[in-house]
């Protein structure tokens, strides 16, 4: 079998362990228009803050592809998929042939049109390890950094380069900062600690005009800055299997095989759409760990191995100077909350189920909250209050305990 | 592969296992310098509420979230041992939202920390070796 991957992130190197699980043989070549050996990108913040390296941020060792069997062609771009002769173009003018394909293709920065915007000459992304790089050769220490879009790459972009410029103001369009994962009150915590570190917000304001260095925003303030970083969010590369006529919503649909729409093509990461279980509705979840286990599952199923079992939700650890967040699930129905100097705890359940939380502060053992969503435990049979005041085990009970610690069924 | 487990009828809740733990991982030679005026930060958990008590520790899962869920590539699972590597690890709390047994837990630089079976701390798991009670046994099962 003959394997082709387009894409070099966690959904692809999921999807190359995934067929190795099944398949030691095979052919895998993988493609890439980026010419790094694959990288976390989560992590080009923490390069910039000095907290990683590039050998360091390596998602994967460098053996990696040689101890997969893999043929890398990097720094080359898919043009154009044709699923009816199975093969893939290249920027290049090449064609390859596939038997199996993944597109995992994952999300580019979306700049919506503003004004202006073309005369501003320091304007960068925040996505890629070349946009860290390029952001971090404009940096100086006197710099005045605008930042438009108070989201999860927006925020760790202001904490990754906050030692390193003068003026860091952050300005969002929502009245509040991570409005994908925090309500009101957690977001404001999370504000004021962010203001504490010298930075600056704007909220519940756009951009009305740009000139080179100056943005005049729909509120009549100016902001003067030296450099511009655009973090307003993300769209999920679609393109190669749009233009193939698949199926294709706000990301590309694929069954729980990852198969798309297409004949042997397959997809997983921020690219496709995904079954929310926390909530049973259809949504773009672009976070690493749904890429990998996606990937994975891809993988898997590519090269006719035993299906693995893909549980998607929204989750994210995330952490700003010290101040650490970590949320999961849907924010639906009723709620548990504990509020108190520096710690925030958010809860919600409905149905006898756990269906979201928010933690900020004390997130120890956060992730027993996470596996009472996934495993949609009952609550009724587990002590619910307990839990709620502290992830234990406890609350679980004798028998569960006797099974995960013990490593037995009921023998006591 | 043999795995540290509890036997939770036998716990006495003497917690000598996470003093044992944190003096095994410390780098120190002498118990007394590693654990005094020290708030440890041990691999093992004794969790208790006055009428259960029990150990909890990494369980070295067949399918381990953090693993797969880790963002960097720090966690790693080796001959069915789950390791972090430390200079690798970010300290994004991944892990610790992914766990379902809230067994890994930051450094105090930061980093990740967990059990790793006392692989790199001679072979037989301190916390086994050291409970009064074999409440804690490292087995096959």
């Amino acid at each position: 079998m003959e394997y082709v991957i387009v894409g070099n992130s966690a959904a692809a190197v999921g999807a190359i362990e995934g067929i190795r699980l099944a398949d030691d043989k095979g052919s895998i070549t993988v493609v890439s228009n980026e010419k790094h050996h694959t990288y976390s990108r989560p992590l080009i913040s923490y390069l910039l803050q000095g907290k990683t390296d590039r050998d360091l941020m390596k998602y994967r060792p460098d053996s990696f592809y040689a101890a997969n069997g893999c043929k890398t062609l990097f720094g080359k771009t898919v043009t154009k998929l044709d699923s009816a002769a199975k093969t893939v173009a290249l920027d290049d003018g090449s064609k390859l042939a596939y038997g199996k394909l993944l597109i995992a293709t994952g999300s580019s920065p979306f700049v919506p049109p503003m004004e202006g915007l073309e005369t501003v000459q320091n304007r960068f992304s925040f996505m890629s390890l070349d946009d860290a790089d390029a952001l971090e050769k404009a940096l100086f220490p006197e710099a005045r950094v605008l930042i438009v879009g108070a989201g999860l790459i927006g925020l760790k972009c202001a904490e990754g380069i906050r030692a390193r410029v003068g003026t860091l103001s952050v300005i969002d369009l929502a009245p509040r900062i991570l409005s994908s994962i925090l309500d009101v009150d957690g977001a404001k915590m999370v504000q004021n600690h962010l203001e504490e570190q010298g930075i600056d917000f704007t909220l519940g304001v756009s951009v009305k005009r740009f000139t080179e260095n100056s943005a005049e925003l729909t509120n009549g303030e100016q902001i003067a800055f030296d450099i511009l970083v655009t973090a307003v969010g993300v769209r999920p590369n679609v393109s190669l299997v749009k233009d193939a006529q698949g199926a294709v919503d706000r990301g590309i649909l694929v069954n729980e095989r990852m198969e798309t729409s297409l004949p042997d093509v397959y997809a997983a990461g921020d690219c496709v759409v995904s079954d929310d279980i926390s909530c049973g509705t259809k949504r773009i979840l672009a976070i690493l760990p749904n890429a990998y286990v996606g990937g994975r599952a891809a993988g898997v199923a590519m090269a006719g191995g035993e299906p693995l079992t893909v549980k998607s939700m929204p989750m994210n650890a995330i952490g700003f100077f010290g101040l650490h967040v970590i949320t999961a699930g849907s924010y639906e129905g009723e709620t548990y909350e504990e509020k108190c100097a520096g710690n925030y705890k958010k809860l919600f359940y409905a149905d006898d189920v756990l269906k979201g939380f928010i933690l900020i502060g004390d997130v120890d053992k956060a992730g027993i909250y996470t596996s009472l969503i996934r495993e949609k435990t009952p609550l009724s049979g587990i002590d619910f209050a307990l839990v709620c005041r502290e992830p234990s085990l406890i609350a679980f009970g004798r028998s569960y305990r006797d099974e995960k610690l013990g490593g037995k069924s009921h023998d006591y | 592969m043999k795995r540290v487990y509890v036997n939770e009828q036998w716990c006495l809740g003497c917690h000598l296992c996470e003093y044992n733990c944190a003096f095994a991982n410390s780098g120190k030679k002498d118990m007394a310098s590693a654990l005094m005026n020290v708030k440890i930060r041990p691999n093992i958990r004794v969790e208790e509420d006055g009428k259960v008590c029990y150990a909890v520790s990494c369980r070295h899962c067949d399918e381990p979230f953090c693993v797969t869920n880790c963002i960097t590539g720090a966690l790693t699972r080796v001959d069915g041992v789950i390791l972090i590597n430390k200079d690798k690890c970010v300290g994004c709390f991944t892990c610790v939202l992914s766990c379902p047994f809230g067994c890994i837990r930051p450094t105090e630089q930061g980093a990740m920390q967990k059990c790793e079976l006392c692989t790199t701390n001679g072979g037989t798991p301190v916390c086994v070796k050291g409970c009064p009670n074999n409440a804690i046994v490292f087995e096959e099962r």
